[in-house]
Protein backbone atom coordinates (compact mmCIF):
# COMPACT_ATOMS: atom_id res chain seq x y z
CA UNK A 1 0.00 0.00 0.00
CA UNK A 2 2.73 2.41 1.00
CA UNK A 3 4.70 1.62 -2.12
CA UNK A 4 1.66 2.46 -4.26
CA UNK A 5 1.39 5.79 -2.48
CA UNK A 6 5.08 6.29 -3.18
CA UNK A 7 4.57 5.55 -6.87
CA UNK A 8 1.71 8.07 -6.95
CA UNK A 9 3.86 10.78 -5.36
CA UNK A 10 6.78 10.03 -7.66
CA UNK A 11 4.57 10.30 -10.72
CA UNK A 12 3.29 13.66 -9.49
CA UNK A 13 6.94 14.73 -9.05
CA UNK A 14 7.73 13.94 -12.67
CA UNK A 15 4.60 15.74 -13.90
CA UNK A 16 5.48 18.81 -11.82
CA UNK A 17 9.05 18.81 -13.09
CA UNK A 18 7.84 18.62 -16.71
CA UNK A 19 5.45 21.51 -16.09
CA UNK A 20 8.26 23.58 -14.54
CA UNK A 21 10.44 23.15 -17.62
CA UNK A 22 7.53 23.60 -20.02
CA UNK A 23 5.98 26.83 -18.71
CA UNK A 24 7.19 30.13 -20.09
CA UNK A 25 6.08 32.13 -17.08
CA UNK A 26 8.91 32.07 -14.58
CA UNK A 27 6.48 33.05 -11.84
CA UNK A 28 4.48 29.87 -12.45
CA UNK A 29 7.70 27.87 -12.61
CA UNK A 30 8.79 29.15 -9.19
CA UNK A 31 5.45 28.37 -7.56
CA UNK A 32 5.56 24.90 -9.14
CA UNK A 33 9.04 24.47 -7.65
CA UNK A 34 7.46 25.00 -4.23
CA UNK A 35 4.97 22.21 -4.96
CA UNK A 36 7.80 20.06 -6.28
CA UNK A 37 9.70 20.47 -3.00
CA UNK A 38 6.65 19.64 -0.93
CA UNK A 39 6.09 16.45 -2.94
CA UNK A 40 9.77 15.63 -2.55
CA UNK A 41 9.45 16.10 1.22
CA UNK A 42 6.48 13.70 1.29
CA UNK A 43 8.59 11.17 -0.61
CA UNK A 44 11.47 11.54 1.84
CA UNK A 45 9.05 10.96 4.67
CA UNK A 46 7.80 7.73 3.08
CA UNK A 47 11.43 6.65 2.73
CA UNK A 48 11.96 6.96 6.52
CA UNK A 49 13.94 10.19 6.30
CA UNK A 50 11.99 12.37 8.73
CA UNK A 51 14.85 14.82 9.31
CA UNK A 52 15.43 15.30 5.60
CA UNK A 53 11.70 15.74 4.93
CA UNK A 54 11.56 18.49 7.55
CA UNK A 55 14.54 20.24 5.99
CA UNK A 56 13.21 19.96 2.44
CA UNK A 57 9.78 21.28 3.45
CA UNK A 58 11.22 24.28 5.32
CA UNK A 59 13.92 25.13 2.77
CA UNK A 60 12.58 23.98 -0.58
CA UNK A 61 8.94 24.91 -0.23
CA UNK A 62 9.48 27.94 2.01
CA UNK A 63 12.71 29.87 1.73
CA UNK A 64 13.76 28.87 -1.77
CA UNK A 65 10.42 30.07 -3.22
CA UNK A 66 10.81 33.45 -1.51
CA UNK A 67 14.38 33.86 -2.77
CA UNK A 68 13.45 32.95 -6.35
CA UNK A 69 10.51 35.38 -6.25
CA UNK A 70 12.83 38.07 -4.87
CA UNK A 71 15.19 37.48 -7.79
CA UNK A 72 12.29 37.48 -10.27
CA UNK A 73 11.17 40.87 -9.02
CA UNK A 74 14.59 42.18 -10.05
CA UNK A 75 14.95 40.40 -13.37
CA UNK A 76 11.48 40.07 -14.92
CA UNK A 77 9.15 37.14 -14.86
CA UNK A 78 8.84 36.09 -18.50
CA UNK A 79 11.16 33.89 -20.44
CA UNK A 80 11.70 35.43 -23.87
CA UNK A 81 14.28 33.45 -25.78
CA UNK A 82 13.47 30.19 -27.54
CA UNK A 83 15.23 27.02 -26.51
CA UNK A 84 18.63 26.60 -28.14
CA UNK A 85 19.50 23.41 -30.01
CA UNK A 86 16.34 21.80 -28.83
CA UNK A 87 16.71 18.58 -30.80
CA UNK A 88 20.32 17.94 -29.82
CA UNK A 89 19.47 18.59 -26.16
CA UNK A 90 16.45 16.28 -26.32
CA UNK A 91 18.56 13.60 -27.95
CA UNK A 92 21.32 13.81 -25.33
CA UNK A 93 18.78 13.78 -22.51
CA UNK A 94 16.81 10.81 -23.89
CA UNK A 95 19.89 8.70 -24.51
CA UNK A 96 21.29 9.43 -21.05
CA UNK A 97 17.96 8.64 -19.39
CA UNK A 98 17.82 5.29 -21.18
CA UNK A 99 21.40 4.47 -20.18
CA UNK A 100 20.75 5.33 -16.52
CA UNK A 101 17.50 3.32 -16.54
CA UNK A 102 19.36 0.38 -18.09
CA UNK A 103 21.91 0.66 -15.27
CA UNK A 104 19.19 0.53 -12.60
CA UNK A 105 18.47 -3.13 -13.44
CA UNK A 106 21.76 -3.98 -11.76
CA UNK A 107 20.86 -2.11 -8.60
CA UNK A 108 20.02 -4.02 -5.42
CA UNK A 109 16.31 -4.52 -4.75
CA UNK A 110 14.60 -1.47 -3.18
CA UNK A 111 14.85 -1.71 0.62
CA UNK A 112 17.22 -4.69 0.52
CA UNK A 113 18.94 -4.88 3.91
CA UNK A 114 21.86 -6.74 2.28
CA UNK A 115 22.61 -3.94 -0.23
CA UNK A 116 26.24 -2.74 -0.23
CA UNK A 117 25.21 0.67 1.11
CA UNK A 118 24.09 -0.99 4.36
CA UNK A 119 27.31 -2.98 4.79
CA UNK A 120 29.69 -0.12 5.49
CA UNK A 121 29.64 2.37 8.38
CA UNK A 122 25.84 2.84 8.49
CA UNK A 123 25.12 -0.19 10.74
CA UNK A 124 28.12 0.70 12.91
CA UNK A 125 26.62 4.14 13.58
CA UNK A 126 23.27 2.57 14.47
CA UNK A 127 24.94 0.06 16.78
CA UNK A 128 27.28 2.47 18.55
CA UNK A 129 24.97 5.49 18.96
CA UNK A 130 23.24 4.19 22.15
CA UNK A 131 26.58 3.15 23.64
CA UNK A 132 28.81 6.13 22.79
CA UNK A 133 26.38 9.04 22.55
CA UNK A 134 23.13 7.83 24.05
CA UNK A 135 20.61 9.97 22.23
CA UNK A 136 17.62 8.49 20.41
CA UNK A 137 18.02 10.31 17.09
CA UNK A 138 20.96 8.64 15.37
CA UNK A 139 20.80 11.15 12.48
CA UNK A 140 21.69 13.91 14.94
CA UNK A 141 24.38 11.69 16.48
CA UNK A 142 26.04 11.10 13.10
CA UNK A 143 25.60 14.73 12.05
CA UNK A 144 26.87 16.30 15.24
CA UNK A 145 29.39 13.88 16.59
CA UNK A 146 30.53 11.00 14.36
CA UNK A 147 30.78 13.22 11.30
CA UNK A 148 31.25 16.57 13.05
CA UNK A 149 34.06 17.53 10.64
CA UNK A 150 31.75 17.19 7.64
CA UNK A 151 29.10 19.32 9.29
CA UNK A 152 31.67 21.97 10.22
CA UNK A 153 32.68 22.06 6.58
CA UNK A 154 29.05 22.40 5.45
CA UNK A 155 28.48 25.26 7.90
CA UNK A 156 31.47 27.07 6.45
CA UNK A 157 30.14 26.51 2.92
CA UNK A 158 26.82 28.08 3.97
CA UNK A 159 28.78 30.90 5.64
CA UNK A 160 30.88 31.50 2.51
CA UNK A 161 27.83 31.49 0.23
CA UNK A 162 26.13 34.05 2.49
CA UNK A 163 29.19 36.32 2.41
CA UNK A 164 29.32 35.89 -1.36
CA UNK A 165 25.72 37.05 -1.81
CA UNK A 166 26.36 40.05 0.44
CA UNK A 167 29.43 41.00 -1.61
CA UNK A 168 27.62 40.62 -4.93
CA UNK A 169 24.50 42.50 -4.00
CA UNK A 170 25.85 45.23 -1.78
CA UNK A 171 28.01 46.63 -4.61
CA UNK A 172 26.46 49.74 -6.18
CA UNK A 173 25.16 49.23 -9.67
CA UNK A 174 27.18 51.21 -12.21
CA UNK A 175 24.13 51.87 -14.35
CA UNK A 176 22.09 53.27 -11.52
CA UNK A 177 24.02 55.36 -9.01
CA UNK A 178 22.46 56.32 -5.72
CA UNK A 179 19.72 58.39 -7.26
CA UNK A 180 16.57 56.86 -5.82
CA UNK A 181 15.64 58.38 -2.51
CA UNK A 182 15.30 55.66 0.10
CA UNK A 183 12.38 57.27 1.91
CA UNK A 184 10.05 57.12 -1.09
CA UNK A 185 9.16 53.45 -0.71
CA UNK A 186 9.12 52.44 2.92
CA UNK A 187 7.99 48.91 2.03
CA UNK A 188 4.43 48.63 3.19
CA UNK A 189 4.22 44.84 3.13
CA UNK A 190 0.69 43.52 3.22
CA UNK A 191 -0.51 46.28 5.51
CA UNK A 192 -3.67 46.81 3.48
CA UNK A 193 -4.67 43.17 3.28
CA UNK A 194 -6.47 42.46 6.50
CA UNK A 195 -7.00 38.70 6.44
CA UNK A 196 -3.47 37.51 5.51
CA UNK A 197 -2.07 40.04 7.95
CA UNK A 198 -4.16 38.95 10.93
CA UNK A 199 -3.70 35.24 10.24
CA UNK A 200 0.01 35.70 9.55
CA UNK A 201 0.58 37.63 12.76
CA UNK A 202 -1.15 34.90 14.72
CA UNK A 203 1.09 32.29 13.12
CA UNK A 204 4.45 33.96 13.67
CA UNK A 205 4.88 33.26 17.43
CA UNK A 206 3.96 29.62 16.90
CA UNK A 207 6.41 29.28 14.02
CA UNK A 208 9.12 30.69 16.31
CA UNK A 209 8.16 28.32 19.09
CA UNK A 210 8.23 25.38 16.69
CA UNK A 211 11.63 26.51 15.43
CA UNK A 212 13.03 26.54 18.97
CA UNK A 213 11.46 23.14 19.66
CA UNK A 214 13.04 21.70 16.52
CA UNK A 215 16.38 23.23 17.53
CA UNK A 216 16.54 21.88 21.08
CA UNK A 217 14.60 18.65 20.61
CA UNK A 218 16.83 17.52 17.76
CA UNK A 219 18.55 14.95 19.97
CA UNK A 220 15.29 13.14 20.64
CA UNK A 221 13.17 13.59 17.52
CA UNK A 222 13.55 14.80 13.96
CA UNK A 223 15.19 18.19 13.95
CA UNK A 224 18.39 20.06 14.62
CA UNK A 225 20.16 23.24 13.72
CA UNK A 226 19.71 23.13 9.95
CA UNK A 227 15.93 22.70 10.12
CA UNK A 228 15.48 25.12 13.01
CA UNK A 229 17.56 27.78 11.28
CA UNK A 230 15.35 27.54 8.20
CA UNK A 231 12.11 27.63 10.23
CA UNK A 232 13.14 30.66 12.29
CA UNK A 233 14.34 32.45 9.16
CA UNK A 234 10.97 31.65 7.58
CA UNK A 235 9.17 33.21 10.56
CA UNK A 236 11.17 36.44 10.22
CA UNK A 237 10.63 36.48 6.46
CA UNK A 238 6.88 36.06 7.02
CA UNK A 239 7.03 39.04 9.38
CA UNK A 240 8.89 41.03 6.75
CA UNK A 241 6.32 40.15 4.09
CA UNK A 242 3.44 41.18 6.33
CA UNK A 243 4.79 44.30 7.95
CA UNK A 244 7.28 45.50 5.38
CA UNK A 245 10.97 44.79 5.19
CA UNK A 246 11.95 47.93 7.11
CA UNK A 247 10.00 46.77 10.12
CA UNK A 248 11.79 43.40 10.09
CA UNK A 249 15.14 45.17 9.82
CA UNK A 250 14.22 47.28 12.82
CA UNK A 251 13.54 44.11 14.82
CA UNK A 252 16.69 42.34 13.60
CA UNK A 253 19.13 44.87 12.11
CA UNK A 254 21.64 43.85 9.45
CA UNK A 255 24.54 44.34 11.87
CA UNK A 256 23.04 41.79 14.23
CA UNK A 257 22.50 39.37 11.34
CA UNK A 258 26.12 39.67 10.27
CA UNK A 259 27.20 38.84 13.80
CA UNK A 260 24.87 35.84 13.75
CA UNK A 261 26.38 34.59 10.47
CA UNK A 262 29.90 34.69 11.87
CA UNK A 263 28.97 33.86 15.46
CA UNK A 264 27.35 30.50 14.72
CA UNK A 265 30.31 29.25 12.71
CA UNK A 266 32.69 30.54 15.39
CA UNK A 267 30.69 28.82 18.14
CA UNK A 268 31.03 25.54 16.24
CA UNK A 269 34.76 26.05 15.83
CA UNK A 270 35.12 27.13 19.46
CA UNK A 271 33.57 23.86 20.66
CA UNK A 272 36.23 22.05 18.63
CA UNK A 273 39.03 24.16 20.07
CA UNK A 274 37.65 23.76 23.60
CA UNK A 275 37.97 20.01 23.12
CA UNK A 276 41.62 20.47 22.18
CA UNK A 277 42.32 22.74 25.16
CA UNK A 278 40.81 20.16 27.49
CA UNK A 279 43.19 17.52 26.19
CA UNK A 280 41.16 15.79 23.49
CA UNK A 281 41.17 16.02 19.70
CA UNK A 282 39.49 18.75 17.65
CA UNK A 283 35.70 18.29 17.94
CA UNK A 284 36.16 15.56 20.55
CA UNK A 285 33.21 16.12 22.89
CA UNK A 286 34.10 13.39 25.39
CA UNK A 287 36.37 15.72 27.34
CA UNK A 288 33.82 18.54 27.67
CA UNK A 289 32.40 17.02 30.87
CA UNK A 290 33.67 14.53 33.42
CA UNK A 291 31.41 11.85 31.92
CA UNK A 292 32.05 11.19 28.19
CA UNK A 293 28.32 10.74 27.43
CA UNK A 294 27.40 14.01 29.15
CA UNK A 295 30.25 15.65 27.20
CA UNK A 296 28.77 14.34 23.95
CA UNK A 297 25.37 15.78 24.88
CA UNK A 298 26.84 19.21 25.65
CA UNK A 299 28.92 19.18 22.47
CA UNK A 300 26.00 18.24 20.23
CA UNK A 301 23.66 20.85 21.75
CA UNK A 302 26.32 23.56 21.30
CA UNK A 303 27.27 22.74 17.74
CA UNK A 304 23.62 22.40 16.71
CA UNK A 305 23.07 25.85 18.21
CA UNK A 306 25.99 27.14 16.15
CA UNK A 307 24.54 25.57 13.00
CA UNK A 308 21.11 27.04 13.73
CA UNK A 309 22.48 30.54 14.32
CA UNK A 310 24.56 30.56 11.14
CA UNK A 311 21.76 29.16 8.96
CA UNK A 312 19.25 31.71 10.31
CA UNK A 313 21.73 34.53 9.80
CA UNK A 314 22.74 33.54 6.28
CA UNK A 315 19.18 33.00 5.03
CA UNK A 316 17.99 36.31 6.46
CA UNK A 317 21.03 38.20 5.13
CA UNK A 318 20.39 36.77 1.67
CA UNK A 319 16.70 37.70 1.88
CA UNK A 320 17.48 41.28 2.93
CA UNK A 321 20.19 41.57 0.29
CA UNK A 322 17.66 40.76 -2.46
CA UNK A 323 14.97 42.96 -0.93
CA UNK A 324 17.33 45.93 -0.56
CA UNK A 325 18.49 45.56 -4.17
CA UNK A 326 14.93 46.12 -5.35
CA UNK A 327 14.83 49.53 -3.70
CA UNK A 328 17.97 50.92 -5.37
CA UNK B 1 6.99 -5.69 -6.58
CA UNK B 2 10.45 -5.90 -8.07
CA UNK B 3 9.60 -3.36 -10.76
CA UNK B 4 7.79 -1.07 -8.34
CA UNK B 5 11.02 -0.85 -6.32
CA UNK B 6 12.97 0.09 -9.43
CA UNK B 7 10.45 2.85 -10.13
CA UNK B 8 12.23 5.07 -7.58
CA UNK B 9 15.44 4.82 -9.60
CA UNK B 10 13.63 5.46 -12.88
CA UNK B 11 12.08 8.61 -11.46
CA UNK B 12 15.57 9.61 -10.33
CA UNK B 13 16.87 9.18 -13.88
CA UNK B 14 13.96 11.06 -15.44
CA UNK B 15 14.10 13.96 -12.95
CA UNK B 16 17.86 14.20 -13.35
CA UNK B 17 17.51 14.57 -17.10
CA UNK B 18 14.54 16.97 -16.93
CA UNK B 19 16.71 19.23 -14.81
CA UNK B 20 19.68 18.75 -17.14
CA UNK B 21 17.53 19.60 -20.16
CA UNK B 22 16.53 22.90 -18.56
CA UNK B 23 20.18 23.67 -17.87
CA UNK B 24 21.44 23.01 -21.40
CA UNK B 25 18.45 24.01 -23.57
CA UNK B 26 16.75 26.94 -21.82
CA UNK B 27 18.36 30.31 -22.54
CA UNK B 28 16.91 32.03 -19.47
CA UNK B 29 19.37 32.07 -16.57
CA UNK B 30 16.72 31.77 -13.84
CA UNK B 31 15.24 28.78 -15.67
CA UNK B 32 18.70 27.22 -15.75
CA UNK B 33 19.00 27.66 -11.97
CA UNK B 34 15.57 26.07 -11.48
CA UNK B 35 16.72 23.19 -13.68
CA UNK B 36 19.84 22.87 -11.58
CA UNK B 37 17.76 22.58 -8.41
CA UNK B 38 15.61 19.84 -9.99
CA UNK B 39 18.84 18.05 -10.92
CA UNK B 40 19.99 18.42 -7.34
CA UNK B 41 16.67 17.17 -5.93
CA UNK B 42 16.96 14.06 -8.13
CA UNK B 43 20.32 13.24 -6.56
CA UNK B 44 18.83 13.74 -3.09
CA UNK B 45 16.07 11.29 -3.99
CA UNK B 46 18.63 8.70 -5.12
CA UNK B 47 20.55 8.86 -1.84
CA UNK B 48 17.46 8.68 0.36
CA UNK B 49 16.05 5.81 -1.71
CA UNK B 50 19.24 3.82 -1.21
CA UNK B 51 19.15 4.42 2.56
CA UNK B 52 15.72 2.81 2.94
CA UNK B 53 15.57 -0.64 4.53
CA UNK B 54 12.55 -2.87 3.97
CA UNK B 55 10.34 -2.93 7.06
CA UNK B 56 12.54 -0.35 8.75
CA UNK B 57 11.58 2.93 10.30
CA UNK B 58 13.18 6.35 10.69
CA UNK B 59 16.53 6.01 12.51
CA UNK B 60 15.26 7.39 15.82
CA UNK B 61 15.55 4.78 18.52
CA UNK B 62 12.39 3.63 20.20
CA UNK B 63 11.33 0.58 22.16
CA UNK B 64 10.08 -2.42 20.24
CA UNK B 65 11.70 -1.49 16.92
CA UNK B 66 14.71 -3.42 15.67
CA UNK B 67 15.07 -2.43 12.01
CA UNK B 68 16.09 1.14 11.19
CA UNK B 69 16.89 2.74 7.86
CA UNK B 70 20.45 3.84 7.23
CA UNK B 71 21.10 7.24 8.87
CA UNK B 72 24.22 8.08 6.86
CA UNK B 73 22.62 9.07 3.51
CA UNK B 74 20.08 11.10 5.45
CA UNK B 75 22.81 13.09 7.21
CA UNK B 76 24.62 13.75 3.93
CA UNK B 77 21.46 14.93 2.18
CA UNK B 78 20.18 17.00 5.09
CA UNK B 79 23.28 19.15 5.01
CA UNK B 80 23.34 19.10 1.20
CA UNK B 81 19.86 20.65 1.05
CA UNK B 82 20.95 23.63 3.14
CA UNK B 83 24.19 24.00 1.20
CA UNK B 84 22.11 23.73 -1.99
CA UNK B 85 19.89 26.67 -1.11
CA UNK B 86 22.94 28.76 -0.15
CA UNK B 87 24.66 28.10 -3.46
CA UNK B 88 21.39 28.70 -5.34
CA UNK B 89 21.12 32.04 -3.56
CA UNK B 90 24.67 32.85 -4.70
CA UNK B 91 23.67 31.93 -8.25
CA UNK B 92 20.60 34.16 -8.04
CA UNK B 93 22.82 36.98 -6.78
CA UNK B 94 25.04 36.59 -9.84
CA UNK B 95 21.96 36.55 -12.13
CA UNK B 96 20.70 39.78 -10.57
CA UNK B 97 24.08 41.44 -11.15
CA UNK B 98 24.11 40.17 -14.76
CA UNK B 99 20.66 41.68 -15.29
CA UNK B 100 21.93 45.01 -13.98
CA UNK B 101 25.04 45.06 -16.15
CA UNK B 102 23.66 43.51 -19.35
CA UNK B 103 20.00 44.52 -19.09
CA UNK B 104 18.89 40.96 -19.84
CA UNK B 105 19.14 37.44 -18.46
CA UNK B 106 18.69 35.68 -21.81
CA UNK B 107 21.78 33.84 -23.00
CA UNK B 108 21.53 35.20 -26.59
CA UNK B 109 21.40 38.85 -25.52
CA UNK B 110 24.34 38.41 -23.15
CA UNK B 111 26.48 36.67 -25.79
CA UNK B 112 25.55 39.29 -28.36
CA UNK B 113 26.68 42.07 -26.03
CA UNK B 114 29.88 40.24 -25.17
CA UNK B 115 30.83 39.92 -28.85
CA UNK B 116 30.51 43.63 -29.42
Amino acid sequence: MIILFGVFLLTLLVITALAIVQTESLFAAVILTGIFSLLMAANFFLLDAADVALTEAAIGAGISTVLFLGALALTGERERGKSTNRLIALGVVTVTTLIVIYATFDKPRHGDAEAPVHQHVGPWYLEKTPELIDIPNSVTAVLGSFRGYDTLGEVFVVFTAGIGVLFLLSARSAARPESANPSAEPGQGLRHYLVPRVVGRLLIPFVFLFGLYVQFHGDYGPGGGFQAGAIIAAAVILYALLEGEGQALRALPMDVLKWLVAGGALLYGAVGVAGMLLGGNFLDYNVLASDPIAGQHIGIILIELGVGITVTGVLLCVFHAFAARGKL
Amino acid sequence: MELLGLYYYWVFAVLLMIGFYAVIAKPNLIKKLIGLSIFQAAVFLLYITMGKVEGGTAPIFQDGVTVYSNPLPQVLILTAIVVGISTTALGLGIVVRIKEEYGSIEEHDIQKRDRR
